[in-house]
């Protein structure tokens, strides 16, 4: 299963649509969560879903700009680098994943799902 | 000692602040020079005018304000004649009349007559009830017509004395907005930005302005003021009527005399008219031009008169002027050319977080003027700097910041131990920062604001109580960048509109959407932020109930999946017990649920309510499905909305209960749950004064008793521990339920987000909202009808659609196909 998985890197898994704009969706099925981000601008990023603070999941957070806040206790954090902002900066990281936007269907890199 | 008879005869009319101040100042120089006479025309003794306003604001009584008691007039061997108004004056004979066949002869006259309040030739201007604001009997008018039962005041002026008049009104319960001819509030002291922030202020202490207002008729019912109507056709009703649209010289009697009169009465440097043994002084007199309406410049006279009828060379040069408003939180200072002009500069300091504005003006040097806002306490030092001329070049750094922050960068003063702080001293306990963290921010990234200091570094943002210290080190550190912003604290970064101007300016242009309102208010960032999204998505859902579509992204988690965020990530299902009641069948499908979808802790709340914790996201439509089977709804314990009603077991049960609480708490719930507020709502009904139910530390709590129901507002039990207020007593069930509802939706109208009712109520005052829902039956009926038809539209429960398959995506998840590639 590993080596089909690194042959073809690419996993489609939901059309932009099925992303809220300004929102997220979280992927529960591999091995640790993935939250997804549509930012007002259609841009996606992916997230491993644990905000660096408390683990909270980024995914049920409020989106803004390129930055998505976490709901447990507000720490800030760039979607395209899932470090936190402001004042929080430098305090750990959410780990980023490959994602990429083709023909309104959006793609994830299979490996960070089995990781 | 002189006797009586070797003594010359000075005879004073006016029996105001400027006749008595100018008899004390002539006794200090010469006590047994003349036999003094005062005629006064109110029956009373000398008080100081210029403290009506906190008399009728109930903050100083009339005894406070005395100025000469009987025993000064009686120790100082001075004959009043009190409510005794002056008929004519003989200036041949040097003679003065007055009512009652009065006569007195004079060596010398003081003119000391003051001026009239002016009356608008409106129609109408005659109805009882309409009246000035210009001595005791006015205040006394004003005090026994808000006594009476609150209602409405209109002042028609919004100078000093207008603003001033209204919020004496509206402090003592009534609704009273001011009517201005011009666009700019006080615009003869105070400049357009910082007229603009005393409208902010006056609304948060209940009064409300009209701009640009012009009136047209005075209308009456029954003989008394019943409304104002403007020439644009509105209709502002009224039980009260000032006019403060400014004073005229009282310059009749010397008229009469034959004196040379132009606006007022004209005297020379040595404050005498054209008759030799005649002065005047005080606001009945007219210097180089120029009538005063000031204190200071009645002060100035009074020594230059003493002076002259003391046998001293004196002269009055004229005054600079200064003024004060006295409005209680409300700081508004103003000296000189404010304004500006040709070859003078300006030094602007803004501090939205503290809604302080002030603006020094400079001419070659020296201080031309000054207005200040919200922060006046350096007032008399630009003031006393303005008029000895003094050259503040080398203060120019710091003068804005005022006299201890201008000494004490100077080593002058201890103050400056601020600057004097180690890097390392914590500034903010809540947040651990140091005092380096936030100098070094402010100079790296250019920091000019305390909301930007906190979004950086989190100093102050959370209890706040740092927020001077911070300030001051902004202030420090940034100097005179330190000017941006303006009104008072803005929402949030992404813009400077404080609260209340977003919800005005939301009805105001008829923004529906968040887009459209981030657009229209110049937003700063693309689509706001975690703090600003929330509280638009509520302003818009309240100000257009049916029209605008609730943005699930802009809620909060909690709100957008209906149910409460643990720290796992999993959540908290609270079913609604209407009023505390439950009965076997609940608990029963409760106890099913637990087992079902393994509950892990099953607990009671502090409002009569069962918690389920440890629910998993997606297992919530499900839990939701089982519940509603059972006839159980959302409990919004996770909403900033109606949380739950406590109540006792009340006359049903208890032997001491004087009324059905329980029903009433079931009634009050059904009527209030499903609506969106600024903050959560929290409501209890006790069945006697015991308070089982602890109404009284509710946001709306409801105490029975034998008589009726005492309806209590504003307590807290959290962060803050505050006992309520009592907002009135209604007699019956349906008269509880209607003020109930329609002070909600008062709060709901006005609350800032996240504000809670008792934060509410301390800023806009327990008055105002008394006078609007317990005092105004109409007002209280329209508010209660806006909050019925926002209920219509939102008492759906949240749990039955998504149960019913609702926003699934949500709840589900994406299931990512391990196996099947894209390419």
């Amino acid at each position: 299963m590993t080596s089909i998985v690194l042959d073809r890197r690419w996993l489609d898994v939901c059309a932009l649509e099925d992303i809220p704009l300004r929102g997220a969706r979280r992927i529960a099925s591999g091995s640790r969560p993935i939250a997804i981000f549509r930012t007002g601008l259609d841009e996606i990023h992916a997230l491993v879903d644990r905000c660096p603070h408390k683990r909270g999941p980024l995914s049920m957070g409020i989106v803004h700009g390129a930055s998505v806040t976490c709901p447990l206790h507000g720490m800030k954090i760039d979607l395209a680098t899932g470090q936190p902002l402001g004042a929080d900066a430098g305090k750990g990281c959410a780990p980023r994943i490959d994602i990429r936007l083709e023909a309104g269907r959006v793609l994830i890199d299979a490996a960070a799902l089995h990781e | 000692m002189k006797t009586q008879a070797d003594k010359q005869r000075l005879v004073v009319i006016g029996n105001g602040m400027a006749g008595c101040r100018a008899v004390e100042e002539i006794l200090k120089r010469d006590p047994d020079r003349y036999d003094i006479t005062i005629f006064g025309a109110e029956p009373r003794v000398n008080y100081n005018r210029i403290m009506l306003s906190p008399v009728l604001a109930g903050e100083k009584s009339f005894e406070d304000i005395v100025l000469n008691d009987e025993a000064w007039y009686r120790d100082n061997d001075i004959t009043l004649h009190s409510g005794s108004a002056v008929t004519a004056i003989d200036p041949v004979s040097h003679t003065v009349f007055a009512e009652g066949g009065i006569a007195e002869l004079y060596d010398r006259l003081i003119l000391a007559t003051g001026s009239d309040a002016i009356r608008l030739p409106l129609p109408g201007a005659d109805l009882k009830g309409v009246i000035t604001f210009r001595d005791i009997d006015d205040v006394e008018a004003m005090v026994a017509t808000a006594e009476a039962g609150g209602g409405r005041a209109v002042v028609i002026g919004g100078g000093l004395l207008g603003l001033e008049a209204a919020y004496g009104l509206a402090k003592r319960g009534m609704a009273a907005t001011v009517v201005h001819l011009m666009d700019v509030l006080m615009e003869r002291q105070v400049d357009a930005s910082a007229g603009h922030l005393l409208a902010e202020a006056l609304k948060a202490r209940g009064v409300e302005t009209i701009l640009g207002a012009n009136s047209e008729e005075i209308v009456g019912k029954d003989g008394k003021v019943a409304a104002l109507r403007l020439k644009d056709g509105r209709i502002l009703p009224c039980d009260i009527l000032v006019m403060a649209v400014g004073i005229r010289p009282s310059s009749r009697l010397a008229q009469a005399a034959g004196l040379e009169t132009k606006r007022g009465v004209v005297v020379d440097d040595s404050m005498r008219t054209s008759d030799p043994a005649i002065f005047a002084i005080g606001e009945c007199a007219e210097h180089r031009g120029q009538c005063y309406g000031l204190v200071a410049p009645i002060w100035d006279m009074c020594r230059a008169l003493a002076d002259t009828l003391t046998g001293v060379d004196g002269a009055y040069v004229g005054s600079m002027l200064s003024t004060r408003l006295k409005v209680s939180g409300v700081d508004v200072f103003s000296a000189g050319r404010f304004s500006g002009g040709d070859g003078c500069e300006d030094i602007v300091f803004r501090d939205a977080g503290r809604g302080v504005y002030k603006r020094i003006v400079i001419e070659q040097g020296r201080i031309a003027g000054a207005v200040l806002f919200g922060d006046a306490v350096d007032g008399g030092w630009y003031f006393d700097l303005m008029k000895s001329g003094a050259d503040i070049t080398d203060l120019r750094e710091t003068l804005v910041f005022g006299q201890a922050a201008t000494e004490g960068l100077r080593g002058l003063d201890p103050s400056a131990a601020v600057a004097a702080l180690a890097d390392a001293a914590e500034v903010c306990g809540c947040n651990g920062v140091c005092k380096g963290t936030i100098t070094t921010a402010i100079v790296s990234q250019k920091l000019s604001t305390l909301e930007s200091v906190r979004a950086v570094t989190k100093a102050s943002a959370s209890c706040g109580t740092c927020t001077p210290l911070v300030e001051k080190l902004l202030k420090l550190t940034a100097g005179d960048a330190f000017v941006e912003q303006k009104g008072p604290k803005p929402v949030c970064s992404c813009t400077h509109h404080p609260h209340q101007t977003v919800r005005d300016l939301i009805l105001e242009h008829r923004l529906q959407s968040i887009p459209a309102v981030m657009q229209a208010l110049e937003w700063t960032t693309p689509d706001g932020c975690a703090s600003c999204r929330p509280a638009l998505n509520y302003y818009l859902i309240c100000a257009w109930p049916g029209l605008y579509r609730d943005d699930a992204q802009s809620r909060f988690v909690n709100e957008r999946v209906h149910a409460n965020i643990q720290k796992d990530g999993t959540y908290s299902v609270v079913p609604r017990m209407w009023g505390g009641m439950t009965s076997a069948r609940e608990l029963r499908a409760i106890a099913d649920v637990v087992d079902k979808f393994a509950i892990p802790a099953v607990k009671v709340t502090g409002g009569q309510r069962i918690d389920l914790l440890g629910v998993e996201k997606h297992q919530l439509p499900a839990v939701w499905a089982d519940l509603n089977a059972a006839g159980m709804v959302s409990g919004h314990a996770y909403a900033k909305a109606l949380r739950t009603v406590k109540t006792c077991v009340g006359s049903e049960w208890c032997r001491f209960g004087t009324q059905d609480s329980t029903g009433l708490g079931v009634k009050l719930e059904k009527l209030l749950w499903g609506s969106w507020t600024p903050a959560k709502v929290k409501l209890a009904v006790s069945g006697c004064p015991r308070n089982c139910a602890e109404a009284t530390c509710k946001d709306f709590g409801v105490v029975c008793v034998d008589s009726g129901y005492e309806i209590h507002i504003g307590g807290a039990a959290g962060l803050h521990i505050k006992g309520t207020e009592i907002l009135g007593k209604a007699g019956t069930e349906d008269e509880t339920m209607e003020i109930i509802a329609a002070a909600t939706q008062l709060y709901r109208e006005e609350g800032h987000y996240l504000e809670r009712v008792y934060k509410w109520m301390d800023r806009v005052g327990l008055k105002t909202i008394i006078a609007r829902v317990i005092d105004d039956i109409e007002q209280r009926r329209a508010l209660y009808a806006r909050f019925a038809h926002s209920q219509l539209l939102s008492q759906d429960d949240p749990w039955a659609e998504r149960a019913a398959g609702a926003d699934a995506a949500e709840f589900q998840g994406i299931h990512a196909p391990m196996l099947q590639a894209a390419e």
